[in-house]
């Protein structure tokens, strides 16, 4: 059953250090509000998991939240690197980062195992590449029925799925559309869940091709207008990708990140 | 089929500066970079079909072909874009204006099982950070995994688009820094170590077909998987093209030289990119 609560009392709620948690949106509907709320509250020791870590995990392994990080693609999306990820990973900054990669069709299928109770997920995928050398999580199986060999990969349940909806009803009932990525994957593998979306409304209105997660497949909702900048919302913003540009000048350099981080997030209230 | 190597390294030419286009002996032609050669040879290679689009050079060249020569190829991004038809290449794989255009917006886990994954995508269009002899790409790490000199982004869809699209088009800048002997890392498997190893390794796709760059175009030897230089854009010499290579590249013995960009194409990359021409 979901219970309508605040960003700020939903991540105290859900998020605990230590915790695994997945914070999911491909490109579209990236949970920027609840990652900085996780910021804010200075969670520690995360294993983060999310196939493109974006800037959002550029932020909290930054800011010293990740133990370890879970992801397939590392990058800022057509402008470079991610500075901070790879300062912690060739630099251990702010601290060691842990790192456990994957393909995408690897993470995608790891979800899917989770979401639906199996231990594993099969696919064909990583074979004659060097990823599985460096995880035991990537392993060669035999087909029982025609003997050839694929690939498994173990389901990914995190301890708290964070995904961001356009909307929700007063129930908790989410709605989201457009590029919807993995996210009704992690929401129904994690043990807790939470959806931050851009409006609550009386109704949800039918809508062709949207993904609906009813509210008793969710612990959390939080109404965070524009929660997804620089990502975006699709019918409710579009992505700044001006800011995407700009924020390999702020994360290249250490102090102009932190500088940012206190000025932007850390200062900041969490919305409503 | 192979010519002796030069020893003598030439200065790598900076790309984005000026190719000639004086062999293409049209007076008064459009000067063009060794950039816009590059991507106007890898559009011309996308004849229809669909194709299983990277993100930066790939998506140039994929909405170019789109634009030109080729209306009906279908742009497949691994958001789950199906039929994507956007104005202008967009920044990431997910900009709205893929999933306003698209035939159809599916889960990545749809993009990629029902559709990558059982050879329904005809071209698989990647970009590299590291090539080698048989056409493996690295955009994992340089140096070594676990001390790196520099961490990449990593795999993204990369290694299953390379095993699984009918075949593969790579298009990358070329330098000895990017066509090294080995790669650093086999992020997705071109050939493997020669002969036979895709089939060994269950790769049901063909692998790269062509291996387009700023200098030319390689391609693999049908028998050896080595890849071979077989075409040289204009007013680059194979010399060059082999001081950019950190193997001992060999040469088609019927080298031919690509044809420059048309106005036509020309105008239609520079209206994708917003450069004046």
């Amino acid at each position: 059953m979901a219970t309508v609560v605040p960003l700020a009392e939903a991540v105290g709620n859900l998020v605990r250090d230590g915790d695994s948690v997945a914070l999911e949106g491909f490109t579209h509907l990236i949970p920027y509000a609840a990652g900085h709320e996780i910021i804010r509250q200075g969670r520690r020791d995360l294993v983060l998991i999310r196939m493109t870590p974006d800037l959002i995990y550029d932020q909290l392994i930054g800011m010293g939240c990740a133990r370890r990080l879970v992801f397939s693609w590392g990058g800022n999306p057509g402008v470079g690197s991610l500075h901070r990820f790879r300062d912690a990973v060739q630099n251990h900054w702010p601290a060691p980062l842990e790192i456990e990669e994957h393909s995408h069709a690897g993470i995608a299928n790891a979800y899917v195992a989770g979401a639906s109770g199996l231990p594993f997920a099969v696919l064909r995928g990583y074979r004659g590449t060097d990823l599985p050398s460096r995880t035991p999580n990537i392993k060669p199986i035999t087909c029982p029925f025609t003997g050839e060999e694929l690939t498994a990969v173990p389901a990914i349940n995190p301890d708290v799925a964070i995904v961001h909806a356009q909307r929700a009803d007063r129930h908790g009932n989410v709605q989201l559309w457009g590029i919807t990525g993995v996210q009704k994957e992690a929401v129904l593998a994690a043990r807790r869940s939470l959806v931050t979306v851009e409006e609550i409304v009386e109704e949800l209105q039918p809508r062709p091709g949207a993904v609906v997660l009813p509210e008793w497949a969710i612990t959390h909702v939080s109404e965070a207008p524009g929660g997804s900048h620089p990502s975006y919302s699709a019918g409710y913003s579009v992505r700044d990708n001006g800011f995407y540009r700009a924020w390999d000048g702020i994360a290249r350099d250490r102090d102009t990140f932190l500088a940012w981080m206190d000025e932007n997030v850390l200062t900041r209230k969490a919305g409503r | 089929m192979t010519v002796p190597r030069s020893d003598s390294p030439l200065p790598a030419v900076p790309s984005g500066s000026p190719a000639s286009a004086a062999s293409s002996g049209a007076p008064g032609a459009d000067p063009y970079t060794a950039d816009e050669m590059m991507t106007v040879a890898a559009a011309r290679r996308l004849r229809g079909g669909s194709c299983f689009v990277g993100i930066g050079l790939p998506s140039v060249a994929a909405n170019l072909a789109r634009r030109t020569h080729a209306p009906d190829l279908v742009l497949i991004y691994e958001s789950g874009t199906i039929g994507a038809k956007p104005e202008r290449p967009p920044l990431s794989i997910g900009d709205g204006e893929l999933a306003e255009t698209a035939d159809a917006v599916v889960s990545v886990p749809e993009i990629f099982n029902y559709w990558l994954q059982p050879g329904r995508i005809g071209v698989g269009f990647l970009g590299a950070a590291q090539i080698d002899r048989f056409a493996n790409i690295n955009t994992t790490v340089i140096g070594t995994y676990d001390d790196p000199k520099v961490r990449l982004p990593g795999a993204g869809g990369a290694p299953e688009i390379a095993a699984s699209c009918r075949e593969v088009t790579v298009i990358v800048r070329q330098s000895p820094r990017t066509f090294v002997e080995r790669v650093d890392f086999v992020t997705s498997v071109g050939f493997g170590s020669g002969p036979g190893d895709r089939e060994r390794l269950g790769l049901r796709g063909s692998g790269p077909r062509t291996v387009i760059t700023d200098l030319g175009v390689l391609e693999p030897d049908p028998v050896t998987c080595e890849l071979v230089l077989t075409h040289l854009h204009p007013g680059v010499t194979v010399d060059r093209v082999r001081a950019a290579t950190g193997w001992d590249l060999a040469v088609a013995a019927d080298l031919r030289e690509t044809e420059p960009p048309g106005p036509r194409e020309l105008a239609a990359l520079r209206a994708l990119t917003g450069r004046q021409g």
